[in-house]
């Protein structure tokens, strides 16, 4: 067991920063077209953090023109060029899935303060 | 002690072996390993594969078979320690002929013309490198003895409106003719246990120094049973 945690250790990546559920993320993902590669920002609030180690995903949620959009992200994906966070939100729970039902104004998470 | 022997020689593997020869091939070789687990690595070209990580070699070749003296040419390797304490005489004299100590597993692997094998070399995982085929050969996991449906795969019955033949295999046949059930219709019993071989397994990665090797997918049995790992 200990060799197969060695294995997935490697895999992690610590060069992003720490980030949580409620925080609003700015996910620089890399695409290929054909030959051709981009770089793609998907920018939205963190609703929810799965599971561990290299298997440990994330789902950003954002309105894109007015219909919402959730994609997930293996957290230790080579993909992923760069993660920002713009904002800290502060929640009470784990899992954000009321934003789902929630439009305007209610949608948001509030910022945290220090 | 309890050591396993594996006579492989006359199996389908083994001719695709030798064709793989005749083409002029690296040596083939074979291997036996221990199964770990199962993980997800990242590929070259950023996806999550699955694999199945197993600790194979060092072996040592503990006996040679030829011609000469057995009629056919085959390689003996050997896999595990085994406390001292805990072999018995046979099998320690076998092992001293090597130059080697005792060891858990033997199994034997057909070996090509072109082959030139030596008692007590050892196998490691060297010989195998990332994007090679392999054939892994393991015993299944054991399921008892089990119904149609898990075992063959039947439909079943209907889950209600009436019916009570919910898992129940059917029909096993006609009536007055032939009035006997024929030879080799499917029905329950013992499952798993088998002697599985998987075909043409991609090898991921190899790591020489902890005797790893990372192959995709999934490969028979649990975890820590023995496999034997041959050159596609």
């Amino acid at each position: 067991m200990d060799k197969i945690r060695a294995i997935e250790q490697q895999q992690l990546r610590d060069d992003l920063p720490e980030f949580g559920v409620g925080d609003t993320v700015k996910v620089m993902y890399k695409v290929v077209e054909g030959t051709r590669e981009r770089v793609q920002p998907f920018q939205g609030i963190v609703i929810r953090r799965h599971g561990a180690g290299n298997r440990e995903t994330f789902t950003v949620r954002k309105l894109s023109f007015a219909v919402g959009v959730e994609r997930t992200f293996p957290v230790h994906s080579p993909k992923i060029v760069g993660l920002e966070v713009v904002s800290r939100g502060k929640v009470r729970r784990s899992k954000l899935y009321y934003l789902r039902d929630k439009v305007g104004k209610a949608a948001r998470v509030k910022e945290l303060r220090h | 002690m309890n050591a396993v022997l594996w006579e492989a020689s006359h199996t389908a593997a083994f001719r695709v072996l030798q064709t793989a020869r005749k083409k002029g091939k690296e040596m083939a070789t074979a291997i036996l390993g221990r199964k770990l687990g199962m993980t997800q690595v990242w590929s070259d070209d950023d996806r999550l594969i699955p694999v199945t990580v197993i600790e194979a070699g060092p072996c040592v070749v503990s006996q040679v078979r030829t011609d000469a003296r057995d009629g056919y040419r085959a390689v003996q390797l050997a896999f595990g320690d085994v406390k001292e304490s805990r072999a018995n005489k046979p099998m320690t004299g076998h092992f001293a002929k090597a130059g080697t100590t005792p060891k858990r597993f033997v199994a034997e692997v057909p070996m090509g013309d072109g082959e030139d094998v030596k008692l007590g070399q050892s196998v490691t995982v060297d010989g195998f490198e990332a994007g090679q085929s392999v054939h892994i050969t393991g015993t299944s996991k054991g399921k008892g003895f089990a119904g149609v449906m898990k075992r063959h795969n039947f439909r079943g019955g209907p889950g209600g409106h009436g019916s009570h033949a919910h898992r129940e295999p059917g029909s096993v046949g006609q009536c007055a003719t032939p009035s006997r059930v024929f030879r080799g219709v499917r029905m329950p019993g013992h499952m798993g246990g088998d002697t599985v071989t998987i075909r043409n397994v991609q090898v991921v990665r190899v790591d020489a120094e902890q005797n790893l090797m990372l192959v995709k997918g999934a490969v028979p049995g649990g975890k820590d049973s023995l496999l034997t790992i041959r050159l596609a």
